[in-house]
């Protein structure tokens, strides 16, 4: 499986990709080089857990938390807009998100 | 230096009672000594000197019309700067949000300002609360105020350096896998790590929300727990906040009692890795706990074996996904691509690159990787599981012990620098005593056990979830004992800094 394998450089840049960072050569061959190393390491959680374990996401468990339906205060668009990067006409301006085609 | 900044939390709020000076004075103190010394110590991001006299100004007034006030009512405090605060920049200690305003207030924020605590400013941290140094601040180092050649610890370091260096009497500081205890360890101060959902994380800056809980930090047990006392609470604002009842945490510290009380040591968290002169300090604060009438038992928990590398795979998977946020979109940094098409996507592939530094990047790359499909179930599914079974080994320990012991850190506050000559796993050991807690959600707490060459070195209690108050119960009278037999910690830095 996955205990001894080495992470690539070529992987890195698939993982940074999907994560939305740009990176150079140099930072994928370093992280490269700390993800085989932390990898290696961390795979020991594979020794200790059978099937019969439950995982557990939260420490401690909350059910049904929920609020009265009713309606509250909330940010004003100006506001939502302040920090904004780029804001027109009440709306965030992004840039071009489909291709030129 | 005034004598004022030489006081406790607690006694500040009595002084401000009976009239003996006014929060006016004491914030003043406290922003005098911040100024002059924050360029040692570097504790503060954002020092905020208006908003702090003008809340003392406010108590002030109110006290002398005679209205019924907070007991912490003037007494200044430190936020880390992950706490939003509404319409004071709150950066996380990254280049993304250098300039970011809030346009919300925190529940953290709310309670301390209802209470009319004037806040000082915002301090320095590792950058979205990544490390355990706070080398990695985009606001550059804090230093240990015992010796400026070393780490505060962190990530809330600027937090502690405020507490060690008589900049405030409180601060409050977030804790993932220790970044409350280890820096207050570090510093000869006190840290506090509630029980998960004890204080409301809304508005608070995420980084792995499953682990993540607000820290008070004072310079003493009572000062933490006042502190913890005000921030606790349920909060609707936040689906995790737990709906218990708020116990009186300062008079469980006073009352307190070490006979009869049952002290676990964790059989795993000694031993190899440990520095000699923090074995020495906590054999002997075992010593003078067991003097006092405590009973000392030895307990397996084998499954803390293993902590350190689930934490390290289920830490960075919720980085992965909190951190997506940062698109440079709505808020924060936007950076566009040097060459190339502008597009969304490159647009928050330059910013992303621009604005985070090299531990978020490691952290985010790390967690995408453990999600992947094909990799999920080995690594984030086993690591969850792991997390079973560390809470499993400590509900059995609770089943022998009132409290759980053992050193905060394995070693005394590093030197800058430490980090980068050793590899990435060597620098996350450090957290393997603290980590554990926030996988299962038990509270724990930090107090100065004594000193090994000069540097304070801290002992950890941590007690059975939604019990924080067997912390205090046996962290106040094992202060006192510790005191009684060694001095107090704090105070040998404090004649240093009054003789300078």
């Amino acid at each position: 499986m996955t205990e001894s394998s080495e992470i690539t450089p070529e992987q890195v840049q698939h993982l940074a990709s999907l994560s939305r960072i740009a990176m150079s050569e140099d930072e994928l061959k370093a992280l490269a080089g700390d993800l085989t190393t932390i990898l290696g390491n961390v795979a020991r959680v594979n020794e200790v857990v059978s099937d019969d374990v439950p995982a557990t996401s939260h420490p401690i468990p909350l059910s049904n938390v929920l609020r009265p339906d009713v309606v509250g205060p909330t940010l004003t668009s100006e506001q939502a807009l302040a920090a904004a990067p780029a804001a027109h006409d009440g709306k965030f301006v992004v840039p071009q998100i489909l291709g030129e085609e | 230096m005034s004598e004022l900044i030489r006081r406790s939390a607690l006694e500040l709020a009595a002084g401000l009672k009976s009239g003996e000076f006014s929060s006016v004075e004491v914030t003043r103190a406290h922003l005098d000594r911040i100024h002059s010394s924050d360029d040692d110590f570097g504790s503060f991001i954002t020092v905020t000197d208006d908003l702090a006299l003008e809340t003392a100004k406010a108590v002030d007034a109110k006290r002398s019309s005679g209205e019924e006030l907070h007991p912490l009512a003037g007494v200044p405090v430190a936020l880390k700067d992950l706490v939003v605060t509404e319409g004071v920049r709150t950066t996380a200690g990254s280049k993304m949000l250098e300039n970011w305003v809030p346009p919300y207030e925190s529940t953290v924020h709310t309670k301390v300002k209802d209470a009319g605590l004037p806040v000082l400013g915002k301090t320095n941290l590792d950058e979205f609360a990544m490390g355990s140094t706070t080398e990695h601040s985009a606001f550059g180092n804090t230093r240990n105020p015992w010796n400026l050649d070393r780490v505060p610890g962190g990530s809330s370091g600027g937090a502690a350096a405020a507490l060690a260096g008589f900049q405030a009497p409180l601060s409050v500081g977030t804790d993932t896998g220790g970044s409350v205890r280890q820096p207050a360890a570090f510093t000869g101060t006190v840290g506090v790590k509630p029980t998960y959902g004890s204080i409301s994380r809304f508005g608070i800056i995420a980084m792995a929300s499953s682990l993540d809980q607000v820290g008070p930090m004072g310079r003493d047990v009572a000062d933490a727990a006042a502190l913890h006392e005000l921030l606790a609470g349920h909060d609707p604002l936040d689906s995790t906040s737990l709906p218990d009842e708020v116990p009186g945490f300062v008079e469980a510290a006073r009352r307190g009692d070490l006979k009869g009380k049952k002290l676990g040591v964790i059989k795993q968290l000694r031993g190899e890795g440990y520095q000699d002169g923090v074995i020495d300090s906590f054999t002997s604060a075992l010593d003078v706990a067991a003097a006092a009438g405590a009973e000392i038992i030895e307990v397996d928990c084998p499954s803390i074996s293993y902590a350190l590398d689930a934490y390290y795979l289920i830490m960075p998977s919720e980085v992965s996904s909190n951190l997506a946020r940062y698109d440079g979109m709505r808020y924060g940094l936007r950076i566009e691509p040097d060459e190339g098409p502008v597009t969304a996507e490159t647009v928050m592939a330059a910013t992303r690159a621009a604005g985070f530094g090299s531990e978020v990047k490691r952290r985010i790359i790390l967690g995408t990787y453990a999600l992947s499909a094909g990799y999920y179930d080995a690594y984030y599914g086993s690591a969850q599981k792991v997390r079973t079974l560390v809470q499993r080994d400590f509900a059995r320990a609770f089943e022998e012990v009132d409290v759980l012991v053992s050193p905060t850190a394995p070693t005394t506050a590093l030197k800058f620098g430490a980090e980068s000559d050793s590899d990435p796993m060597a620098l996350y050991l450090g957290d393997v005593t603290t980590l554990p807690a926030n996988l299962a959600g038990i509270p724990g707490l930090s107090l100065p056990s004594g000193l090994a060459d000069g540097m304070p070195v801290g002992l950890q209690i941590l007690a059975p979830a939604r019990q924080d108050i067997a912390l205090y119960e046996v962290a106040g009278p094992l202060e006192a004992a510790l005191t009684a037999a060694g001095g107090r910690v704090l105070d040998t830095l404090a004649e240093g800094l009054t003789a300078k």
